[in-house]
């Protein structure tokens, strides 16, 4: 077996096997010096982004992957006397968790760049890369996983890493306020997440999703069960009206770890949508729940954007983007769930809605954590958050001004960017589903751009300030890190079409075909 | 209904914890408060694995054959191990935000508004 | 502290070590393994930071030494897991089992008095999360107890 085809058959299990083992290694590594500990992160987070291109590649040319952990084979799902049950740990990859790890690998590789860079004025980095690390397993693992209990351990990897990277900087105790306020939260929801599990082991005998949703009854207990984990993850995904640990958390976590945050947020949102679609799908009153996850997204798109509004610091104004940003993809998703059954108007617009939300996912990670490293350029040559102090930027840090204005006007929405590649499929589809909400949608992405023009204004517009006068553009690794996501918002903007025939169109085909999932783990049809 | 009282037990339990979340103030009461909605999470798993005359599925000794599958006793393990991880964690941010801002009074730790 | 409870502690310390220890050898035979017993070694470990004071016990509770046993746990863990991609198999496939080597004998089948060197790679697994959890626990109160000695003074 060559080397090649070592990597091809074990992509799922080196997905989380070797951040992990580099996160766990990173002490003893960081003792021999900071170069060497630079070179080992980079190095591993490079090949776990191979890895998960490489894994992409082979789910979208020959369909679902599943690897099984400590079987006599890899793709052993039912052992032979185990009496037709899945039992082992199961890492089923469709087309929609490889998206997820496209997702994952893109912005992880450039925000690693960044924080090279950014972090390294810093002191005891060990525990930075190490939690950074952490984090990229945790979601790997939860977008990959084909077994429900072991979401729910790679979720708590996912909130403990997050907590201790938003207290890093202790920052006189707001740092840690925030994470504290995360950490609860994140907590509560993931007791529910186990309560759900439990429940669903009572009845079903099994942990396995494929086996779950092949048993599914949707009795009294599954509704609960149901509540429970969408109330989890939406608060995990931070959509109003459990978001506002969001805030918090996004402006005091140092601003490289902020950019991968949102990523963190939306392997929830993967849980939600694999819940309702690959658990439940059809045995479940689907126009109901629909309706719920879109009232959710709307709520989210308007009150995220009001409060972002009369925000002062710039981190805080952006997170708040990201909650109404969110709302748009539960918007899309949920007009796709409510007419599910439904053939005639699936093919006429629910489809396209579901493709509109799951775009967005990946454009929102793209120009988000975009926006989000630009703060954090911004935050680094001045030492200030605060959008007052700001001001005559443009001078010294066009480059960052260059970036910036990409990330501003792809989360507006605005032509050439990809914002707008993936807004306009929601903006129509929903058209179709209720006008209201398209309404709704348009107008939330105008008070977006005036939000952000008043941003871009009070940041690089003006004369120059005396006190930034000797302000120096951010340094070349900040700025490649910046350039790989914008030049895939400007690339997937420009070329929509083939990204969505590619890409998403698959990933929303797995959601959609639940008999697929089961097939692909438990075998027949 | 004997059958049922570890599940009464666990509704009960669950009361308590999410009552002790809400109301408490101070930050370790908090904690305790979400330790034990964790001990009412793992009783309910513990409680789905028990069937009459099962034993623990360990052959050392055993008294009889008839044995229970040990999954539930796996999850409710590796719960455990991260309640533990999650209450270090916890009480660490307590400590740091004690010396930081003087008081572990959740009302009081309301620095980040807006 | 007072001479009692020091003096208890002493006694105290050594049994509670060796116990987690028995509990983590026999964790592929016995209810428990690597965590319970790392665990039980780290009340030990509180036991004697209780008894004596933070600067007495620093002198001979080292947190380096700690945190290189969490690491080598860690590590520990995942390259025996990782291991057996060397002999051509899935992640974590228990290569040791009923190999002929160490930990390599069949399990036997029914109700035995157990036979400790069975399990494959499972007790090495144990002592790896042992090693950690005694590490890593032990360190989580021997950093909380500095932290309050510092507020203090």
């Amino acid at each position: 077996m060559t080397f090649v085809d070592f990597i091809v058959t074990n992509a799922p299990a080196l997905l989380v096997a070797i951040p992990l083992f580099a996160a766990f290694t990173i002490p003893a590594v960081g003792k021999i010096s900071a170069a060497a500990r630079n070179l080992w992160v980079m190095g591993t987070m490079l090949l776990t982004a191979a890895v998960a291109f490489i894994l992409a590649f082979r789910v979208f040319s020959t369909g679902t992957v599943i690897y099984v952990f400590g079987a006599a084979a890899a793709n052993l799902a039912v052992p032979l006397d185990s009496g037709g049950i899945p039992i082992r740990i199961i890492f089923t990859v469709d087309a929609m968790s490889a998206f997820m790890d496209v997702i994952c690998a893109i912005v992880g590789t450039s925000v690693l760049l960044y924080s090279l860079s950014s972090e390294s004025r810093n002191t005891n980095l060990e525990g930075y890369y190490a939690l950074y690390l952490l984090m990229i397993t945790g979601v790997f693992g939860m977008v990959s996983t084909g077994d429900f209990f072991n979401f729910f351990v790679f979720l708590e990897i996912l909130s403990l890493a997050s907590a201790g990277i938003i207290a890093y900087r202790i920052d006189g105790g707001l740092a840690v306020e925030a994470a504290l306020k995360y950490f609860i939260l994140s907590t509560l929801g993931a007791i529910l997440v186990l309560f759900a599990i439990g429940i669903y082991y009572g009845q079903y005998d099994a942990l396995n999703i494929a086996m779950i949703a092949q048993r599914m009854q949707f009795s009294m207990l599954d509704k609960i069960a149901l509540v429970f984990l969408v109330a989890a993850l939406a608060m995990k995904c931070g959509a109003v009206p459990m978001h506002f640990w969001t805030p918090d958390a996004y402006s005091m976590a140092p601003s490289s770890a902020t950019a991968f945050l949102v990523v963190a947020s939306q392997a929830s949102l993967y849980g939600l949508f694999r819940v309702v679609f690959t658990m439940y799908n059809m045995t479940m009153n689907c126009a109901t729940v629909g309706w719920i996850i879109i009232i959710l997204g709307v709520l989210s798109m308007v009150i995220g954007v009001t409060m972002a509004i009369p925000q002062k610091d710039i981190k805080r104004l952006m997170a708040y983007h990201a909650v109404s940003q969110t709302g748009y993809m539960l918007l899309g998703v949920g007009v796709g769930l409510a007419v599910l059954g439904n053939t005639t108007l699936t093919s006429a617009y629910g489809f396209m809605a579901m493709e509109g939300g799951i775009f967005h996912i990946f454009n929102h990670a793209m120009y988000k954590g975009l926006l989000f490293l630009t703060a954090g350029a911004i935050f680094y040559r001045i030492g200030t958050r605060d959008l007052n102090k700001m001001g005559g930027l443009g001078h010294t840090m066009k480059y960052t001004m260059i970036f910036f204005i990409i990330g501003a006007l792809a989360i507006a929405g605005i032509p050439p960017f990809n914002g707008f590649a993936s807004k306009l499929m929601i903006y129509e589809s929903v058209y179709l589903f209720n006008p209201i909400f398209a309404i709704i949608a348009m107008v939330v992405s105008i008070l977006t751009l005036a939000s952000f023009v008043k941003v871009f204004h009070s940041v690089f517009m003006g004369p120059q300030l005396p006190e930034y006068a000797d302000v120096k553009e951010a340094p070349l690794p900040m700025l490649i890190g910046m350039g790989i996501l914008a030049a895939i918002v400007i690339l997937f903007g420009l070329f929509p079409q083939p990204v969505v025939d590619m890409l998403v169109a698959p990933a929303a085909n797995a959601l959609a075909n639940q008999g697929g999932y089961i097939a692909s783990v438990l075998g027949g049809a | 209904m004997l059958w049922n009282l570890p599940f009464i037990t666990v509704v009960v339990l669950t009361f308590i914890g999410i009552v002790t979340v809400l109301m408490k103030k101070n930050i370790i009461k908090i904690l305790l408060g979400i330790n034990i909605l964790e001990s009412a999470v793992n009783l309910f798993l513990v409680s789905l694995g028990y069937r009459e005359g099962g034993v623990a599925p360990i052959f050392t000794l055993a008294p009889s054959e008839l044995m229970v599958l040990p999954t539930p006793q796996a999850l409710t393990l590796t719960s455990i191990v991260i309640g533990v991880a999650t209450s270090a964690l916890v009480l660490s941010f307590a400590m740091v935000l004690k010396k930081k801002y003087g008081t572990v009074d959740i009302n009081e730790i309301r620095r980040l508004q807006g | 502290m007072s001479r009692i409870v020091r003096t208890g502690a002493d006694f105290l310390y050594p049994a509670i070590l060796i116990f987690g220890l028995y509990i983590v050898a026999h964790g592929h035979l016995t209810p428990g393994g690597g965590f319970q017993g790392g665990a039980v070694i780290a009340t030990g470990g509180a036991l004697v930071i209780v008894a004596y004071s933070y600067t007495e016990v620093s002198e001979w509770l080292s947190g380096k030494v700690l945190m290189g046993q969490e690491v080598i746990g860690l590590v520990g863990f995942i390259g025996v897991a990782l291991l057996a991609f060397a002999f051509g198999q899935v992640f974590f496939f228990n290569y040791l089992n009923a190999s002929g080597s160490l930990f390599g004998i069949p399990v036997p089948y029914g109700i035995n008095a157990g036979e400790l060197n069975t399990g494959g790679f499972v007790p090495l697994m144990n002592f790896s999360v042992g090693c950690e959890v005694w590490g890593g626990l032990t360190l989580v109160i021997l950093y909380m107890l500095s932290g309050i000695r510092r507020e203090e003074s």
